[in-house]
C-alpha cells in the first residue's frame, strides 16, 4: 500500500495544453500514471496523443470543466499545472468538482490567494491538496502525479515528505541506489501557505501499514518541522530519519523559495532539528549522509 | 518587495491613516528635488531645497529621516531631530549621497533621498504590525504598548508584551466582522473611547492595505498617541509579496533598484535566485533546497559559502554563464562549487552548458562539479574531455564540497 495515490489512482490534468502541463503529462503517461483526462476551458472536444509505458497509444479527452471530466472519467485526482493567476481557483475547482486529491505543481501562486483558498477548504473533510510550488507526489512504480524524473525512485517502504524538490531527489536517490524504496514520496513545496503540511504527511505516513520508516526533509522558516517533532514524539513508533537544509542561513534573507526565511528568531534549523532529535527522530548533520542514515534506521529497527 | 518609508506613508495617507506632514528632498545628478503634499520642485543648492521644506513645515522642530531598506536605522544615526533651518541644512547634507551602515546591512545602502517631517507631541508609543502568522495561515496582528522597541527584539525579551489577533482571511477585519478579536487588545491599551474608536478605524485600515495591496508585512514602529490626542503613524513600513506584483503595477513602479545588491539585481535579470554571503566558496546549485544544503555541506567541511544561488531547473549554457560571471564578480570568491542533481534536463545537457560557458567566461578560480541523476555518465565524459584544466569533476556531493573547500584555502 501507499499514501494518497496507487496504480488505480485516476488523475486529470488542469491546464494540459499549456507548454509545461502538455510535456509533464507525456512524463507522468510514460510512467504508467493513469491520466484519464485533460482540462483547459476553451479547450474541450480535443483528444491528446500520449505514448504509453510500452510504446502503446493513450488517448486523452480535453474537457473545459473539472466537472464534465469528473463526469465522464470518475477521475479521482487532479495534476495542477494552471498558470499563477488561474491556480488558485483551479484547487477550488478541483475540490468543488468532488475530487479528492489536487498536486498543484504551479510557483508563483500570491500568498493572499492561498489563504483563501486554505480557509475555504477546511471544509471539504474529504479533500486534501499537496502544494503549490512542490515537485509532487508518487507512489514509486504505481502513480506519479509530478514533475520529478521517475527512474531515481523505487517501490519500498520508507515514506518520504520535502519542502523542496531536488533534494527531495537527491536523498530518494540516495535510497535507491542503496536498495531500499519508497511507499510514496510527498513534495509539499516551498511556499509559506501549502496544502498539505509535514505533519499531514507524518500522520498519514504513521497510519499506513506498508510504510515502516519515514524521512522528512525540512528548511529553514515557519514551524511545520516542530509542528511534525511534537507528534513524532507523542505517536510515532516508525523510525524517523531528518535533515533540515539552512544551517547556514542567515536571518532575514530568503533562500529562494518564499518560506524559507528566518524571522523574528524562529524558525532556524538548529531549532527545527533539536525539536527532532528529542522526539526520537535520526537527524542528518549533512544531506549526503542520509541514505546511509536511512539503512541505519532501517537495521536497527530490523526493517531489513 | 520592500519601499521606502515616505512610499509606504503616500499609501497610508492614501487610505486615509493619519501620518506627520512631511516632504521628500531627492539627490538628482543636477540638483535636489523637494515632494511631496502638492510640491513638486527642483532646486539647485541643498540650501534651497531644506529652506522650501522649512517654509512648508511648522518651524519648531522637524525630523529628518535617511530613506533606505533598512531596520535599526535610528541607532545609525539615519534618524535626527532639527530646531533651526542651519541645523537642518547641516543634518540634511551630511545624509544624502553618503551611505547608512546598520547591524542588518554592514556594508550601507546610499541615502538619494530623505523625508523631512514635522515634529508631534508625544504622549505614547505603541507598536502595530500585521502579517502571515504561517502556523495557522492567518494574517496575525501583533500590537504592543512598548512601541519604538524592535519587534525582534521585544518577541526575545518580553514575549508577553506583543498581543496577538488573528483575522479570518475568508471574513476580514470591519466594522462588523472580527471585531471581538482585536476588542480585548483595545481594552487592554487602556485607552479612552474616542482614542479606541480612531485606533480601531486603523487597524481595519491596515488590514485593507494588506489585502487590497497583496503586502506580506505592514508595520508602524512607532504609532503615536499625541498630547492632543490624536493618533499619528511616525513610521510605516509594508512589505509586498513579490508573487502578486504582476497585479499591482502600480506598486511595482516603487521599486528602488539602488536598494539592492548590485549582483542580487543583475542576477534577477536572469531569473536566477542569489543571496550573498560572506565566504569564499561560491555555489551553484539547482533548486532552492539543493542550494542551501549545498552551502551547509561546504560548512560541514570545514568552509563558509559566498553565496546561495539557484539556478532553477533549466541549467543551459546561457544561464550557467550568467550564474558564472555574477558568481566571480564577487572577488571573495576563491572557488566555485556546481552541484547539479539532474532530473528531467539530463545531466549530459548541464555539462555542455558548463563547459560553454566556463570556455566563455574563463574563469580564474577552480570550478567543482559534481552532477548526478539523468545520464549522468554522458555528463562527466563532457566534462573529463573537454581539456578544461580549473575544471575538477567530484564523485559525490561530499567529494565535491571537499575538493572545494581545500581548493579555496590554497587559492
Amino acid at each position: 500500500m501507499s499514501v494518497l495515490i496507487n496504480k488505480n489512482t485516476k488523475v486529470i490534468v488542469q491546464g494540459i495544453t499549456g507548454k509545461e502541463g502538455s510535456f509533464h503529462a507525456a512524463q507522468c503517461i510514460k510512467y504508467g500514471t493513469n491520466i484519464v483526462a485533460g482540462v483547459t476551458p476553451g479547450k474541450g472536444g480535443q483528444v491528446l496523443e500520449f505514448e504509453g509505458p510500452n510504446g502503446e497509444v493513450v488517448k486523452v479527452p480535453v474537457f473545459n470543466t473539472v466537472e464534465e471530466a469528473v463526469k465522464e472519467t470518475q477521475a479521482d485526482a487532479s495534476l495542477i499545472f494552471v498558470p499563477p493567476f488561474g491556480a488558485a481557483d483551479a484547487i477550488l475547482e478541483a475540490a468543488n468538482a468532488g475530487l479528492k486529491l489536487a498536486v498543484c505543481i504551479t510557483e508563483g501562486i500570491p500568498v493572499n490567494d492561498m489563504l483563501k483558498v486554505k480557509r475555504a477548504l477546511e471544509s471539504y473533510k474529504d479533500f486534501r491538496y499537496v502544494g503549490p510550488n512542490c515537485p509532487g507526489v508518487i507512489t514509486p512504480e504505481e502513480c506519479k502525479m509530478g514533475i520529478m524524473p521517475g527512474y531515481i525512485f523505487k517501490k519500498g517502504c520508507v515514506g518520504v515528505v520535502s519542502r523542496s524538490g531536488t533534494l527531495t531527489y537527491e536523498a530518494a536517490y540516495q535510497m535507491t541506489k542503496r536498495g531500499i524504496g519508497q511507499s510514496t514520496v510527498i513534495g509539499i513545496g516551498g511556499d509559506p501557505v501549502p496544502g498539505t503540511t509535514h505533519l499531514d504527511a507524518i500522520k498519514m505516513f504513521n497510519e499506513d501499514p506498508e510504510t515502516k520508516a519515514i524521512v522528512l526533509i525540512g528548511e529553514i522558516g515557519g514551524t511545520m518541522e516542530e509542528e511534525a517533532a511534537e507528534y513524532i514524539k507523542k505517536h510515532v513508533k516508525k523510525p524517523v530519519i531528518a535533515y533540515i537544509a539552512g544551517v547556514t542561513a542567515p536571518p532575514g534573507r530568503r533562500m529562494g523559495h518564499a518560506g524559507a526565511i528566518i524571522t523574528g528568531g524562529k524558525g532556524d534549523a538548529k531549532s527545527k532539528m533539536e525539536a527532532l532529535r528529542e522526539a526520537g527522530a535520526y537527524v542528518c548533520e549533512s544531506p549526503h549522509i542520509i541514505g546511509e542514515m536511512v539503512k541505519k534506521a532501517l537495521k536497527e529497527h530490523g526493517i531489513i | 518587495m520592500k519601499i521606502h518609508e515616505y512610499q509606504a506613508k503616500e499609501i497610508f495617507k492614501s487610505y486615509g491613516i493619519p501620518v506627520p506632514k512631511g516632504l521628500v528632498i531627492e539627490l538628482l545628478d543636477n540638483g535636489y528635488r523637494v515632494f511631496g503634499d502638492n510640491i513638486d520642485e527642483i532646486f539647485s543648492s541643498l540650501e534651497d531645497a531644506v529652506k522650501k521644506v522649512w517654509d512648508t513645515l511648522n518651524k519648531n522642530l522637524v525630523v529628518i529621516k535617511a530613506q533606505v531598506h533598512a531596520g535599526g536605522r535610528g541607532k545609525a544615526g539615519g534618524v535626527k531631530l532639527a530646531k533651526s533651518l542651519e541645523e537642518a541644512i547641516e543634518i540634511t547634507k551630511n545624509m544624502l549621497g553618503n551611505r547608512l551602515k546598520t547591524y542588518q546591512n554592514p556594508e550601507g545602502l546610499p541615502i538619494n533621498k530623505v523625508l523631512i517631517e514635522e515634529g508631534v507631541n508625544i504622549d505614547r508609543e505603541i507598536y502595530v504590525g500585521l502579517t502571515l502568522d504561517r502556523s495557522i495561515s492567518r494574517p496575525v496582528f501583533m500590537i504592543s504598548a512598548e512601541g519604538g522597541m524592535e519587534i525582534e527584539e521585544l518577541a526575545k525579551e518580553k514575549p508577553e508584551a506583543i498581543m496577538k489577533a488573528a483575522i479570518d482571511p475568508a471574513l476580514g477585519l470591519n466594522n462588523f466582522l472580527e471585531v471581538h478579536k482585536v476588542r480585548p487588545i483595545l481594552f487592554k491599551l487602556g485607552l479612552d473611547k474616542n482614542l479606541m474608536k480612531k485606533f480601531f478605524d486603523l487597524l481595519v485600515k491596515i488590514y485593507k492595505i494588506y489585502m487590497e495591496k497583496d503586502a506580506s508585512l505592514v508595520e508602524i514602529n512607532p504609532l503615536v498617541i499625541t498630547k492632543e490626542g490624536d493618533i499619528v503613524c511616525l513610521d510605516a513600513k509594508i512589505d509586498f509579496d513579490d508573487n502578486a506584483l504582476f497585479r499591482h503595477p502600480e506598486i511595482e513602479t516603487l521599486h528602488d533598484p539602488t536598494q539592492e545588491d548590485p549582483l542580487e539585481l543583475e542576477a534577477k535579470k536572469w531569473n536566477l535566485n542569489y543571496v550573498r554571503l560572506n565566504g569564499n566558496i561560491g555555489c551553484m546549485v539547482n533548486g532552492a533546497g539543493l542550494a542551501m544544503a549545498t552551502m551547509d555541506i561546504i560548512k560541514y567541511c570545514g568552509g563558509e559559502p559566498a553565496n546561495f544561488l539557484d539556478v532553477g531547473g533549466g541549467a543551459n549554457a546561457e544561464r550557467v554563464a550568467a550564474a558564472f560571471k555574477i558568481l566571480l564578480s564577487d572577488p571573495n570568491v576563491k572557488a566555485v562549487f556546481v552541484n547539479i542533481f539532474g532530473g528531467i534536463v539530463r545531466c549530459d545537457r548541464v555539462a555542455q552548458g558548463i563547459v560553454e560557458a566556463t570556455k566563455e567566461v574563463k574563469p580564474n578560480v577552480p570550478i567543482v562539479v559534481r552532477l548526478e541523476g539523468t545520464n549522468v555518465e554522458e555528463g562527466k565524459k563532457i566534462l573529463e574531455n573537454s581539456g578544461i584544466e580549473n575544471l575538477v569533476p567530484a564523485e559525490d556531493m561530499l567529494d565535491g564540497a571537499k575538493k572545494a573547500v581545500e581548493l579555496a584555502s590554497k587559492n
